[in-house]
């Protein structure tokens, strides 16, 4: 076990220091916009407002609010001590909201979203390219031009697709939003079958994004195991094929999960554009509201949160990886 | 290196991709030498003009007039303005109004238009009838005048002295005019957009910006990478340990969260397109660096290397003369990935409303955002998004093609 608590320790350590860097650089980057944020929020709250002394008190009462008064280390302190109670301050462009109540039921609708359609997109492309390498012939032929077309293709674009041809033409599956627009979330079964068929569309679009790239990635991986010298001899001594195929794709596997850990970032981008063309209500919606709005409490934290999201799916990957792969824990027993 | 060349292009892959890649290029540089108007004119009044040939109508009525005697003119302009739909929308009003359903053949053009003519009264009330249905019909009800007339139809003018109309022309129903005989006809072969813009000048102008913003942008990537690569492979201890430092922590750290804070806090008003490629390339190094790096550190201790360490010459020499030209092909497909990337990176960024200043020029990811705002996908203007996608779709598909096709030339393992 020795082995395994090094390497558990290792990735955790990585895991806080990007933590903690990802954090920094939330926190800084807003900031460095050239002119007073708070003065074109003031500008925005007071139009029309004649009064100057009456502009000068909301401007006051702002930058007291959003504490942009104090130097930048101590409202970097403070921000943490806020951000570690849940308190990301107030939206600006849904004032008197939070953004931790706006963003409370971002998270779930883009969690719910994303990691299933992202898992069974990994599974379904690790399957076919499984399937093309082991096949090949016609099956390869028309799947890898089909794969490479699809991984090079935009997110949205992917999205639009299935929207126009799904939601506008066909008029299978409604085109937006997370539930019918004339309902209030409850446990009703009109409720859950409108959320049910809303999910769809922008399911399958990460889902198919996701086949193309690790269809492709398998396919070259599975192909190098094929013809390893391994596979050789154990033909040579008469092993069975099922048997083989069994060895050969575990390890091409192997890289794969790697694989999936590097480009969880990716994918998770790349399905908040998905929930910007469906009008999903998730974290990218959001993002794009807090983007229209200038509000930049709002982009700040929700960029935070798929930050910290992207981190800790990579954390649990590479943890997993190290469960898996005995190699690890034999490098790390050294 | 012409060797090189020549095998390059013998890869089929690579040859198709090229092809597309220079087909898009020739008419981004050509097509705005023969139609020169600016790709950012507004042309239409509303929004949303579908394709099409659009032939001035006050030009052609002075157009010399040809008379044709064709059979199915009658037929064509009765289903014209009197389709299926509108059939049946008929059918449901007179039902509404209480005809027996028996007494209502929608096949029969003309019984259809007299039991129409005879009851349709836009007051007469009609139980369930919104306000919208009712418009429409009385639209309905109003571009059916004379449609069963053989008339011609008359054009006048007004007399300033008199005040009335003068007669100056009719137009029969067998009258013709020649297009190519008409002054003012436009074809708008992708419609307008939601300003009323040519889509097609305006996409083509797009796609120029957007390669030029992928080529900046990967540009910048690929020598940041390069040089980082390089250091970080070459020159090891610290240096590498810093650079891998930084590499490591913007792998796991989302490229795009970079981008949207980044491309969010230079603001609204300074960001060109230019700033927008620049960000996008300070963004995207970090592949390239890893890669090189890779590479180098298994070229250092090659023989060749060690002996030009021997003989007294300098980082740079080795660096120039004994490591590029052994990456020199990866950093070329580095650079074609990095552009196709960069093209998607500017796309995503505008369609989050972060991409260049909307005034100036266009870009693919603009004329996308626009169209999204403006709920073209949903509205079914499938001319204002659609060509742009398939451009997107064409430039990185044809990148990657010739990246495949270089990939499978320089790395025999690959081959097939």
């Amino acid at each position: 076990m020795k082995g395994y608590r090094r390497y558990f320790l290792n990735k955790l350590g990585w895991f806080l220091v990007t933590f903690v860097c990802g954090f920094i650089l939330n926190f800084t980057l807003p900031r460095l916009m050239p002119g007073d944020p708070v003065a074109a929020i003031v500008a925005r709250m007071a139009q029309g407002m004649s009064d100057a002394t009456g502009v000068q008190a909301i401007y006051e009462q702002y930058t007291e609010l959003f504490g942009t008064n104090r130097p930048m280390l101590e409202q970097f302190f403070i921000y943490v001590r806020n951000v570690l109670r849940g308190d990301f301050g107030f939206s600006f462009s849904m004032y008197p909201r939070t953004v931790a109540d706006v963003l409370k039921s971002a998270i779930g609708w883009t969690m719910a979203l994303q990691f299933p359609a992202i898992i069974v997109g990994w599974l379904i492309g690790n399957t076919l390219g499984a399937l093309a390498a082991y096949v090949k012939g016609g099956f390869d032929k028309v799947l890898m031009p089909i794969s490479i077309f699809v991984s090079n293709f935009p997110a949205f674009g992917m999205a639009v697709f299935l929207l126009v041809i799904f939601g506008v033409g066909l008029e299978w599956f409604p085109t937006s939003g997370g539930y019918g627009y004339d309902m209030i979330p409850n446990f009703s079964w009109g409720f859950i079958w409108s959320v049910i068929v809303h999910y769809q569309l922008p399911f399958w679009s990460i889902v198919v994004i996701a086949i193309g790239g690790q269809a492709i990635g398998m396919r070259s991986m599975a192909i190098y195991e094929l013809n390893a010298d391994y596979v050789k001899y154990a033909r040579f001594m008469g092993i069975k094929d099922r048997k083989i195929i069994g060895y050969v794709f575990r390890n091409a596997m192997l890289p794969q999960i790697t694989g999936l850990a590097l480009a969880i970032g990716t994918m998770v981008g790349g399905a908040l554009f998905v929930e910007i063309v469906f009008s999903y209500p998730g974290l990218g919606y959001t993002l794009l509201n807090g983007v229209m709005g200038q509000d930049y409490p709002l982009i700040s934290a929700s960029t935070l949160i798929i930050t910290v999201m992207v981190l800790s799916a990579n954390f649990i990957i590479e943890i997993l990886y190290g469960v898996i792969d005995p190699r690890i824990k034999a490098a790390q027993a050294d | 290196m012409k060797h090189t060349i020549r095998q390059v292009f013998h890869s089929g892959k690579f040859v198709f991709g090229f092809s597309i890649f220079v087909a898009v290029l020739l008419i981004v540089i050509v097509y705005p030498l023969i139609i020169t108007d600016p790709p950012l004119g507004i042309i239409s009044q509303g929004t949303f003009f579908e394709p099409g040939i659009y032939v001035n109508v006050y030009d052609s009525i002075g157009s010399e007039r040809y008379i044709l005697n064709l059979d199915d003119a009658t037929a064509n302009r009765i289903a014209g303005r009197l389709g299926d739909k509108e059939r049946l929308d008929m059918k449901e009003w007179l039902l509404a109004y209480g005809i027996p359903e028996s007494e209502i053949d929608i096949a029969d053009t003309e019984q259809l238009l007299g039991l129409w003519e005879n009851h349709y009264d836009p007051k007469s009330p009609i139980a369930g009838m919104t306000n919208a249905q009712r418009n429409y019909y009385i639209r309905l009800d109003a571009s059916l005048g004379g449609l069963l007339s053989t008339e011609g139809a008359i054009i006048a003018v007004n007399n300033p002295d008199t005040g009335t109309l003068e007669e100056k022309k009719v137009v029969g129903q067998s009258d013709y005019v020649n297009v190519g005989q008409v002054a003012n006809v436009r074809v708008l072969p992708l419609g307008t957009d939601n300003f009323g813009r040519d889509v097609l000048t305006e996409l083509v102008k797009a796609a120029g910006v957007s390669l030029q913003i992928g080529l900046v942008a990967g540009i910048i990537a690929t020598l940041i990478g390069l040089t980082l690569g390089l250091l970080a492979g070459y020159v090891g201890g610290l240096v590498d340990d810093v650079i891998m430092f930084l590499t490591n922590l913007f792998t796991v750290i989302p490229g795009f969260v970079l981008l949207i804070l980044i491309s969010y806090s230079i603001g609204q008003e300074r960001r060109g397109a230019a700033t927008v490629a620049a960000v996008i390339g300070f963004t995207s190094w970090i592949w390239t660096t890893r890669a090189v790096r890779a590479q180098v550190i298994s070229l250092r201790s090659r023989d060749h290397v060690n002996l030009s360490k021997l003989s007294g010459h300098s980082i740079a020499y080795i660096i120039f003369a004994d490591i590029l030209p052994y990456i020199a092909s990866y950093v070329v497909m580095a650079l074609i990935l990095q552009i196709s990337t960069a093209i998607i990176a500017e796309a995503s960024l505008s369609i989050l409303g972060l991409g260049p200043r909307t005034s100036e020029v266009p870009t693919l990811g603009l004329m996308l955002n626009w169209a999204f705002i403006y709920q073209a996908h949903i509205l079914g203007k499938w001319w204002a998004y659609l060509p742009v996608l398939v451009t997107i779709a064409l430039i990185t598909f044809s990148m990657n093609l010739m990246n495949t096709g270089l990939d499978q030339v320089f790395n025999p393992a690959l081959r097939e």
